[in-house]
């Protein structure tokens, strides 16, 4: 187990800079996801870190060791390919020992780690089955055990649940938070899924262009983005971003229709002029007649079982909200929602940063 | 009615399938027979199918001659230019995949090699071997049989290790694999179909050859193609010995391609459907 930092890391392909001067320090022990849209460099960032991409300028460590310039067999990690990269010619316990194997493990060793790992796993019925003879589910668990067998000082993971299904990906994200906890290694995690990324991270890294936005624990990030993009990244329905014109010195919200808020003294920061207001869905709420509101018209309704999202065209732009599954709304009706403006964020409509 | 159109579909396959077997397997048991018969029982008419009694005094005097030696020569030849071929040409079709040495071109002028008739070298390659002392010695044999093949396998190779997924190897690299160890426990396991067709048919290239054999060997290192041509004389033709060395020809072909079968048409289909 060792802790990773990276200093001023560089990638260009050509002409192309997929990741620019990202410094980042990882504790030994945590769980850090790096997440993303495509294209951020997320991936290259991963992949560098293994050794499988070389960097252009800037250097990595692994506990105090540098490791910028040594081959991927060098660096003592473990990783978990996107694609499971099962090798389709060896059982499932030939699959998980070999890593154990190609550094001479002894045997009795191996069969232990491995069945350590199997049992960990469940998947000790499949050991002498084939990958092809595996469902999607158990090939990821087999490509999660070769990894967790090796007594790596840090485990990649390159979107190793992006092959699942929706009802698979919920269990085995419920696994590997339960498997970080029990091993207690350092984890590096790659994904696009921002759901994944605040369930499973100790510590979020938001990439966007090879640079990161913001970094820090999940809820941080969630409820204290740094600038429009992580606020509209993270959260699904992602945050509601309405032109307005804020009046901070007397607490007011304008619409671009006339319509005003009036927010609790303290409530909006010290600033005048023009602004993006981040509302996030479930700060939206059918209207008790008390707190700040604003007025719309329903243009979509749709309900998930437990909540309601209910789109709602408010001086010209979309509002979504998240209402009791129960709410009584009708599409083409006017409808008056409440804000909880004192969770709501505000962004410079120039730079895009959190005001 | 169903049924009764599939039995019938099945009789006609069988039909056609026992008409091509017979087809290709004629020529080489009226060999088999030709080498067994005695003088009269070769050109007897109406032919003689089966020899009364089996003659196998014609291998015997294959053997006590020494001419049998060039079928040891021709083994000696098509295995090592085989196994040269096969090693370097898989490691020069993983650079070319995996490092795309030469760029996008090079696969293709290599490949483009393969499509020189070979006789239009056959005197360079003449005039160089005798200076350089390479004449009628393995060496040269091996050496020509290796560079004629290693288009061929560059090429095929190459297929072959496309279809593999980097993933693959790059995990085993993160495992602690070298780059060569993982070409010897992930590239060959994940080709070994491809590579064992692509041995034989490397091999049946060599083992044929006659035109380079004829031209460059003189009596040390007569394969066998060359030595069956010996036994048509403008006096007389001594069918029996070429019958019988032709058998002595064919039966090794027929053992690696029998024993291969499962890999060549594994080999033959790989890359065809995507797994």
């Amino acid at each position: 187990m060792a802790d990773l930092t990276l200093e001023n890391v560089e990638k260009h392909y050509g002409d192309v800079q997929a990741v620019r001067g990202v410094s980042l320090h990882v504790e030994s022990g945590s769980f850090v996801v790096l997440v993303g849209p495509s294209g951020c460099g997320k991936s290259t960032l991963l992949r560098a870190i293994a050794g499988l991409e070389g960097v252009s300028s800037g250097s990595i460590r692994i506990g105090d060791r540098d490791v910028t310039d040594l081959a991927p067999r060098q660096r003592d990690i473990a990783m978990v390919f996107q694609s499971y990269a099962l090798y389709p010619y060896l059982t499932v316990l030939e699959n998980i020992a070999f890593g154990l194997r190609a550094r001479k493990v002894p045997d009795a060793e191996i069969d232990e780690r491995v069945h350590w790992a199997a049992d960990m796993l469940s998947i000790g019925d499949f050991l002498d089955r084939y990958p092809r003879e595996l469902s999607g589910g158990q090939r990821q668990r087999v490509a999660i055990g070769r990894a967790i067998v090796r007594d790596a000082s840090l485990y990649l993971f390159d979107e190793p649940l992006s092959n699942l299904d929706a009802k698979l990906r919920d269990g085995m994200r419920e696994e590997l938070k339960r498997l970080h906890a029990e091993i207690g290694r350092t984890f590096v995690y790659v994904t696009h899924d921002q759901i994944e990324a605040m369930t499973l991270a100790d510590r979020i890294v938001l990439l966007d262009g090879g640079v990161i936005e913001q970094d820090g624990p999940p809820l941080d990030l969630f409820e204290r983005p740094k600038n429009r993009f992580v606020a509209g990244f993270l959260g699904s329905p992602p945050m509601n971003m309405l032109d307005v014109s804020v009046n901070g010195d007397e607490g007011l919200i304008q619409l671009a229709d006339g319509q005003q808020l009036r927010a609790g003294e303290g409530t909006l920061p010290q600033h005048n002029g023009s602004c993006v207001w981040g509302i996030r869905p479930e700060h939206v709420s059918l209207s008790d007649g008390e707190v700040p509101s604003v007025e719309g018209i329903v243009d979509v309704v749709q309900p998930t079982g437990s909540r309601l999202f209910a789109s709602v065209s408010v001086s010209g732009q979309r509002l979504t909200a998240e209402l009791d599954a129960h709410a009584a709304i009708h599409v083409g009706r006017p409808i008056t929602l409440s804000v909880a403006v004192e969770r709501t964020v505000l962004f410079d409509k120039n730079d895009q940063r959190l005001v | 009615m169903t049924s009764w159109s599939t039995g019938w579909r099945l009789v006609l396959r069988l039909c056609l399938a026992v008409v091509v077997a017979v087809v290709f397997f004629f020529p080489i048991c009226w060999l088999a027979a030709i080498s067994l018969k005695s003088p009269e029982e070769i050109f007897a008419y109406p032919p003689v199918w089966i020899p009364e009694t089996p003659n196998f005094s014609s291998y015997l005097t294959l053997f006590r001659d020494g001419d049998a030696w060039a079928v040891w020569n021709s083994l000696v030849t098509a295995g090592v230019s085989t196994v040269l071929a096969m090693v370097f040409g898989t490691l020069a079709a993983y650079a070319i995949v995996r490092y795309r040495t030469g760029g996008d071109h090079l696969a293709i002028w290599i490949i483009s090699q393969r499509m020189i008739p070979p006789i239009c070298v056959a005197f360079p390659i003449f005039l160089l071997y005798v200076s350089l002392g390479l004449i009628d010695t393995y060496v040269g044999l091996i050496v020509l049989y290796t560079a004629f093949n290693l288009p061929y396998v560059i090429w095929m190779m190459r297929g072959y290790i496309q279809d593999i997924p980097v993933d693959l190897e790059q995990s085993a690299m993160v495992d602690g694999l070298s780059r060569l160890a993982v070409i010897r426990k992930v590239v060959l396991p994940m080709v070994q179909g491809g590579f064992f067709a692509t041995a034989v048919f490397t091999f049946i290239f060599a083992w044929n050859d006659f035109l380079f054999a004829l031209i460059l060997t003189r009596s040390e290192v007569v394969t066998y193609p060359v030595q069956v041509t010996g036994y048509f004389g403008s006096q007389s033709t001594f069918w029996s010995k070429i019958g019988a060395m032709s058998m002595l020809g064919v039966l090794p072909m027929m053992i690696v391609v029998g024993t291969m079968q499962r890999f060549i048409v594994r080999g033959m289909s790989m890359g065809a459907v995507k797994g």
